[in-house]
């Protein structure tokens, strides 16, 4: 393998049909800088039914090309189906790095396609880098159940790829008169020779959109004690409008159904304000937070690391201060004589 | 309906330490258990052996005391255990982990034609979710990941029916026979083992294959010579500066965040009902 065949930076853009996933356009944000420090093209790769019209975003987002492939048989996401696509344009083009979104969809590919091209593969990643003299592709993420970052190199093999967490990196403010190339390829595929079949597709918001899109999360850490004690959680959550979630022990112990999890392994989160109640702040919980606009942590261990991603630390007992903040909260209202809002 | 099941031995990372000097794992300090997304692949093995009959295997790769999460695989249900253990597999990344556990799988198959493969959704330490769909592809049979219901197996059309979850919800899928499942916690609970499990696990040996016992391996794609990713360095992430701690008395405290908070016109308002 010749290293210096492969040129160019490449996203994986997932799609439900008609709307781009915000994964692939952050991931667009994240790559245009890679590819700027290499001076290579940013590209944006887009598999689907009838996804042409999608195109121009991809650019006004900042790639400089779009690869796409529009075939029925690519309506759904389905590996085999796609998967065949992606090797046809990394055979053909040979991209030197490509990033993909740790959704479901994004790393099942991603693990399918580094098979194939026998390359590496780096999961869930948080900071991206490239060290320019070699080229290297900086892939690090949380380790050993959170506790540390590794950097994760992959030397030898090309494409150099990675998963990246939704909402870690920042998307461009698009440019909509901006101006790329739109490069076509066409696929041979059979649904005789599909091996799966995707009968249906439901959208259950009412189990995630509540975490995924609450301008308000209070989340609770193995600290509050038992599970009776997130009672007055779940009480402050309901007088100012907030949703509750848990760190990855509450999960474990059953407090928590894992669809309230918040972290690495978990939902990542960008509220407007985040309550960091009774959870010390372990790197793996971080990276699923640490975006949110304000964070408020209160903790009874000055010591905890989570203060040191607060904007605002309170140190003491969640069961003293939670109440006192819902009694504040109730007098703000009466005093107003209204309901909180959020802009 | 042959079943195998893939499971790995992996340390408890809820009570893991690290030396913040060497910044190395200290694994002495973690006890050896079944990957949790592992035992639950196993009992769903168990629920579908249930309804067709058949056979569990479980397969596993690590150092002799692997035996240990083979054993607990069959107190939770399964009928065989295979565990590969060699020094040539050692520092095996994912990509060069699917590849030995499909050489593997390949002499199983040999034994006892496999009819589908259940692996959990990730391992807690690595938290990768690659070894799954790579075991997938190198025996070419289709990979459903994130699965939360298997709800149907049909062996007279030798299909399955799955529920995959999605970002938002979940897609029904009609999978050929054999496929690969990575399967979620929420699929299943374990259930407690029948005092018979208890006693067979207790005197079961797995069959331990090195790779001289496997057929075809090419020995450049095996452990760490076979890995193409390497960890360039282990770091502490810089500690943030922080913010503001307040000070004061629980109720001083409350306060001073009151007042900050009201001030956060661009972050709430409050508005009247009337």
């Amino acid at each position: 393998m010749n290293l210096d065949d492969y040129r160019g930076v490449w996203i994986f853009i997932e799609q439900n049909g008609s709307k781009i996933e915000g994964v692939s356009l952050e991931l667009l944000g994240a790559g245009r800088k890679l590819a700027d420090k290499l001076q290579v093209p940013l590209a944006g790769f887009l598999l689907g039914s009838e996804i042409k019209p999608l195109a121009n975003q991809v650019i006004s987002y900042g790639a400089d090309e779009v690869f796409l492939i529009d075939h029925p048989v690519l309506k759904n996401y389905r590996t085999e189906s796609y998967m065949q696509g992606v090797m046809l344009l990394a055979q053909k083009y040979k991209p030197e790095i490509i990033l993909y979104g740790a959704t479901p969809n994004g790393k099942d590919l991603a693990s399918a396609v580094a098979t194939d091209l026998n390359t590496g593969l780096t999961a869930d990643t948080t900071m991206l880098d490239v060290d320019v003299d070699n080229r290297l592709l900086e892939a690090s993420r949380p380790a050993f159940g959170g506790n540390i970052m590794a950097t994760i190199l992959c030397k030898k093999h090309r494409p150099q790829m990675a998963t990246v967490r939704p909402k870690v990196m920042k998307a461009l403010e698009p440019e909509y008169g901006r101006t790329g190339k739109v490069i076509e390829e066409k696929i041979s595929l059979q649904e005789e020779d599909m091996r799966t079949k995707v009968l249906q597709i439901v959208n259950d918001v009412t189990k995630k959109a509540n975490l995924a899109e609450a301008h308000v999360i209070i989340c609770g850490g193995k600290g509050m004690g038992d599970v009776q004690n997130f009672q007055i959680l779940y009480d402050l959550a309901e007088t100012i409008g907030a949703s509750v979630g848990g760190t990855r022990d509450v999960v474990e112990a059953g407090w928590l159904p894992h669809h309230l999890q918040i972290g690495q392994t978990g939902e990542t989160v960008t509220p407007k304000i985040y309550f960091a109640v009774a959870l010390s702040g372990a790197i793996q919980h971080v990276v699923g937070m640490k975006n949110s606009d304000l964070i408020i942590a209160i903790n009874k261990d000055p010591d905890a690391p989570i203060f040191d991603v607060a904007t605002y630390g309170i140190v003491g007992d969640a069961m003293e201060i939670i109440p006192k903040l819902i009694e504040q909260f109730k007098q703000l209202r009466i005093e107003k004589g209204g309901e909180i809002s959020y802009v | 309906m042959h079943i195998v099941v893939c499971v790995k031995q992996v340390p408890d990372t809820k009570i893991i330490k690290i030396n913040p000097k060497t910044n190395t794992l200290d694994r002495r300090s973690a006890p050896a258990i079944l990957n949790p997304y592992d035992a639950h692949a196993v009992q769903e093995a168990v629920k579908i052996k249930e309804k067709t009959g058949g056979t569990i295997s479980v397969l596993s790769m690590g150092p002799p005391q692997a035996t240990a999460v083979i054993k607990k695989s069959i107190e939770i249900g399964a009928d065989r255990g295979y565990l590969i253990s060699d020094r040539a597999f050692a520092g095996a990344d994912t990509l060069a982990t699917s590849y030995a556990l499909s050489k593997a799988l390949e002499r199983i198959n040999k034994e006892l034609q496999v009819d589908m493969v259940i692996c959990g959704k990730h391992a807690i330490d690595g938290d990768t979710g690659q070894v799954g769909p790579g075991i997938a592809r190198r025996m070419d049979i289709p990979p459903v990941t994130n699965v939360i219901e298997v709800s149907e197996v049909n062996l007279k059309e030798n299909t399955v029916l799955i529920k995959r979850k999605l970002t938002n919800g979940y897609e029904l899928i009609q999978s050929e026979l054999p496929c690969l499942l990575t399967v979620e916690k929420e699929i299943n609970d374990i259930e407690y083992s029948p005092m018979t499990n208890m006693i067979q696990a207790a005197r079961y040996e797995p069959v331990i294959w090195a790779v001289s016992d496997l057929e075809n391996v090419e020995r450049t794609q095996l452990g760490l010579k076979g890995s193409p990713t390497i960890v360039g360095k282990m770091f502490t992430p810089p500690r943030p500066e922080g913010g503001k701690r307040l000070e004061g008395s629980a109720d001083g405290q409350v306060g001073q965040l009151m007042e900050v908070l009201k001030e956060k016109k661009d972050l709430f308002t409050l508005q009247s009902s009337k």
